[in-house]
C-alpha cells in the first residue's frame, strides 16, 4: 500500500481528503462531496466552462493544455453522442499520482467527469485506468455503483432532467494507449494504435462523437475549483499556470513520496526541503523532471518553477510531474540506455521513425555500453532522435528522442568518455540483463 | 442467460460478460476487459479463449488475435498460479529494482516468464508500474507489494506458498 507522505509546504486541494476514508460514500459526502455537481448543475454549462477557464487549470496528462478551453472546444450541437473520457492510463515512468487519486478519493473522479459532462452535454463517460491497476478499478467501480445506489448516477441527476451514465474499463498493459487517441482505439476493443490528427477528439472522438479526454488528476480537480471558485484555484499557483499539483518524487531522495505543490514551486525546493535532499547525503548527478520522456536537468539548472511555461523555457518540460532524482553514482550511459530500451518496448511500430529509431537508438547504446562503441556513436545517436522528433502520429516518438537529446548533449563527455574506456557512474546491471526482457 | 451453448467460463464470468457487452454503445468494447478477466480465471488466453469471445462479440478470431497480441499483460501460454512481475523501470532501478529481479530468479530459479515446475510461481520483468515512490515495486498477480528488500521478498513467497496471498481479481 501506498505510504502518504506529508509537508508543510504542501497545499492540499485534490489531496486533501486522502487518509480520510473518502473511498466510502458517506465520508465523501461529508467532505462536501458531491456539492460542485449541484452547483454545476444549477449554474449551468456557461458558468462551468468559464470557472474552469478562469482557474487555468492546464492537463495534468503532461500537455498541460488548457482544461477549460478544451471543453470550450466540443461543438455544441452534435448528431452523435458526445462522451467524457477520464485517461487512468498512468504509465509514463516515474509517475504515480493518479495511483494515489483512485485510492484515496476515488469519487472526486466520478463527481468530476459527471461536471465534464454537464459542460459539454454528454449523458456517458468512461473511466479507464491501466491493466495493472486492478485493486483500484475495484475501489472506482465501487465508488461508481455507490453513486448509482443514492441516485447520484443514471437518470435525472440530483432532479436535473439530465441523465448521466458512468462506465469503467480496464486496459491491459500498454503505455501507448495513455496517448488519447490511443486510448480511444483501445476503448473500442482494438489495438492502440493512435489516429492521425485532425480531427481532434473534441470534434471526433470516441465512436466518431466529439470527446472530452482528460487526465484522472485534471477530472479530479474539477469539483474542487467549482467548490473553491476558479479565481481562487488560479491564485494558487503560478502565472498563466492555476492551482496545485500532484509531484511524485522518486530515485535518490531521503523521502519519495507524491506531494501536492503549488504550480511554479521552485524544484531545487522540493528535492532539497520537501523530499528531504539527496539520499545518504550523496551529491546530486541530475533530475528528471517530468516522468522519463522529460529532458534531463543538470544540478546547476533546477532552480527553476515547476510550472509548464517556467520549465519549458529551462530547456524541459513539466511532463507528468513525476521528478526522478539521480545521485553521484549514477552511469548516464546505462540510466539512457534502460529509458531508450522501455520507449523501443512500448513503441507500437505504426510509425516508422520510431519503430526504427527507438531500435537503433537502443542497439547503438548497447553496444557503447557494452564497451564497443566508437567514436562516431554518439553523434550517430543524436542524428537518429533528431530525425525522430516531430515526425510520427502520436508523441510517443518525441518521448523516446526527447530524453535520449538531453543525455547525449548534456553528458557528451561522459558518453565520449565511457567510450574511451573511462567510465563514470557505478554501472547496476548487466547488458544482459538490461536487455534480457526487452 | 447466456447465448453461448457450451460456454468455457463458470457461470459467474458467463454472465459477467453477458451483461458486459450490453454496457457500452459498441459491443467490441468489451474485447480488452474481456480478455483479461477471461485470462484470470482460465490462466491464459487459449484458443478456446478467443473463439468464445470472438462469438460473444461478433467478431472474427482474427479480430481476436490481433487485439491479443497488442496488450503485453495477455499471454497465449499458461503462468504459474501467482506470476510476479518486478518492475525495473528508472524509479525501481535507482531503488534495487535489479537486485530484487536477481533475487526472484535465485530464489524461485527461473527466469523472465518461466514458470516453476511445481506451477505455483512465474516471473515476468516489467516495465513501470506506476509505483515509483515506493520503489522498488512488484506485483504478484494483482497486488502490489512496495519498498522491496530481498528479506520481504522471501517473506512474501512463503506467505503466498502457504496459500495466505491476497488474490485481487
Amino acid at each position: 500500500m501506498p505510504t502518504l507522505v506529508s509537508h508543510p509546504d504542501e497545499v492540499k486541494v485534490v489531496s486533501r481528503r486522502f487518509g480520510q476514508g473518502a473511498a466510502d460514500i458517506d465520508k465523501y459526502l461529508e467532505l462536501d462531496g458531491y456539492k460542485a455537481v449541484q452547483m454545476a448543475i444549477e449554474k449551468g454549462s456557461e458558468w462551468i466552462i468559464n470557472e474552469m477557464k478562469a482557474s487555468g487549470l492546464r492537463g495534468r496528462g503532461g500537455a498541460g493544455f488548457p482544461t477549460g478551453l478544451k471543453w470550450s472546444f466540443v461543438p455544441k450541437q452534435s448528431e452523435k453522442p458526445k462522451y467524457v473520457l477520464v485517461n487512468g492510463d498512468e504509465s509514463e515512468p516515474g509517475t504515480c499520482k493518479d495511483h494515489v487519486i483512485f485510492l484515496h478519493d476515488p469519487h472526486s473522479i466520478v463527481e468530476g467527469t459527471m461536471i465534464a459532462g454537464l459542460a459539454i452535454g454528454s449523458k456517458m463517460g468512461f473511466i479507464y485506468l491501466r491493466g495493472e491497476y486492478r485493486y483500484l478499478l475495484k475501489i472506482v467501480e465501487k465508488a461508481v455503483a455507490d453513486a448509482y445506489a443514492r441516485g447520484f448516477l443514471g437518470k435525472n441527476i440530483f432532479g436535473s432532467g439530465v441523465d448521466f451514465d458512468i462506465v469503467t474499463q480496464s486496459g491491459a498493459g500498454a503505455y501507448e494507449v495513455g496517448e488519447e487517441s490511443a486510448l480511444m482505439e483501445s476503448l473500442e476493443g482494438k489495438r492502440g494504435v493512435p489516429r492521425i490528427k485532425p480531427p481532434f477528439p473534441a470534434v471526433v472522438g470516441l465512436y466518431g462523437g466529439p470527446t472530452v479526454i482528460n487526465n484522472a488528476e485534471t477530472i479530479a480537480n474539477a469539483p474542487h475549483i467549482l467548490l473553491m471558485g476558479g479565481e481562487a484555484y488560479a491564485k494558487l499557483g503560478s502565472e498563466r499556470n492555476g492551482g496545485t499539483r500532484l509531484f511524485g518524487i522518486s530515485g535518490h531522495v531521503e523521502r519519495p513520496g507524491v506531494y501536492e505543490l503549488p504550480m511554479g514551486y521552485n524544484l531545487k525546493k522540493a528535492i532539497y526541503e520537501v523530499a528531504g535532499g539527496i539520499k545518504d547525503g550523496k551529491k546530486l548527478k541530475a533530475v528528471v523532471p517530468g516522468g522519463s520522456s522529460c529532458p534531463v536537468l543538470l544540478p546547476e539548472e533546477i532552480d527553476v518553477g515547476l510550472d509548464f511555461d517556467q520549465m519549458g523555457k529551462a530547456g524541459t518540460m513539466l511532463g507528468s510531474g513525476g521528478i526522478v532524482v539521480l545521485d553521484e553514482t549514477v552511469s548516464i550511459v546505462e540510466f539512457a540506455l534502460r529509458t531508450i530500451a522501455f520507449y523501443q518496448h512500448e513503441s507500437c511500430g505504426w510509425c516508422i521513425p520510431c519503430r526504427e529509431g527507438t531500435d537503433w537508438i537502443k542497439k547503438t547504446l548497447t553496444r557503447v555500453y557494452q564497451g564497443g562503441g566508437n567514436k562516431k556513436d554518439v553523434a550517430n545517436v543524436q542524428y537518429l532522435a533528431e530525425n525522430m522528433m516531430g515526425r510520427t502520429f502520436c508523441p510517443l516518438g518525441d518521448a523516446a528522442a526527447m530524453p535520449t537529446l538531453g543525455f547525449v548533449k548534456k553528458f557528451r563527455k561522459e558518453f565520449e568518455d565511457y567510450i574511451e574506456g573511462n567510465k563514470a557512474g557505478t554501472p547496476i546491471i548487466t547488458v544482459q540483463q538490461l536487455v534480457g526482457a526487452h | 442467460m447466456s447465448e453461448i451453448a457450451n460456454t468455457i467460463f463458470s457461470p459467474e464470468m458467463a454472465a459477467r460478460f453477458d451483461h458486459l457487452v450490453t454496457i457500452y454503445p459498441v459491443k467490441r468494447s468489451a474485447l480488452v476487459p474481456m480478455l483479461l478477466y477471461a485470462q484470470d480465471e482460465v490462466g491464459y488466453v487459449s484458443d478456446a479463449v478467443v473463439a468464445e469471445i470472438a462469438q460473444r462479440l461478433d467478431l472474427l478470431e482474427l479480430d481476436v488475435r490481433n487485439v491479443l497480441s497488442y496488450y503485453s499483460m495477455l499471454r497465449t501460454k499458461p503462468a504459474g498460479k501467482y506470476n510476479v512481475q518486478v518492475c525495473t523501470n528508472i524509479s525501481c532501478m535507482l531503488r534495487g529494482g535489479y537486485e530484487i529481479l536477481d533475487h526472484c530468479k535465485h530464489k524461485l530459479g527461473i527466469g523472465h516468464k518461466e514458470v516453476t515446475p511445481d506451477g505455483v510461481f512465474s516471473l515476468e520483468e516489467v516495465e513501470c508500474i506506476g509505483a515509483c515512490c515506493w520503489a522498488p515495486a512488484m506485483q504478484i498477480n494483482y497486488d502490489f507489494h512496495d519498498d522491496l528488500t530481498p528479506e520481504k521478498v522471501d517473506a512474501l513467497f512463503q506467505i503466498y506458498r502457504d496459500g495466505q496471498g491476497k488474490d485481487v481479481k
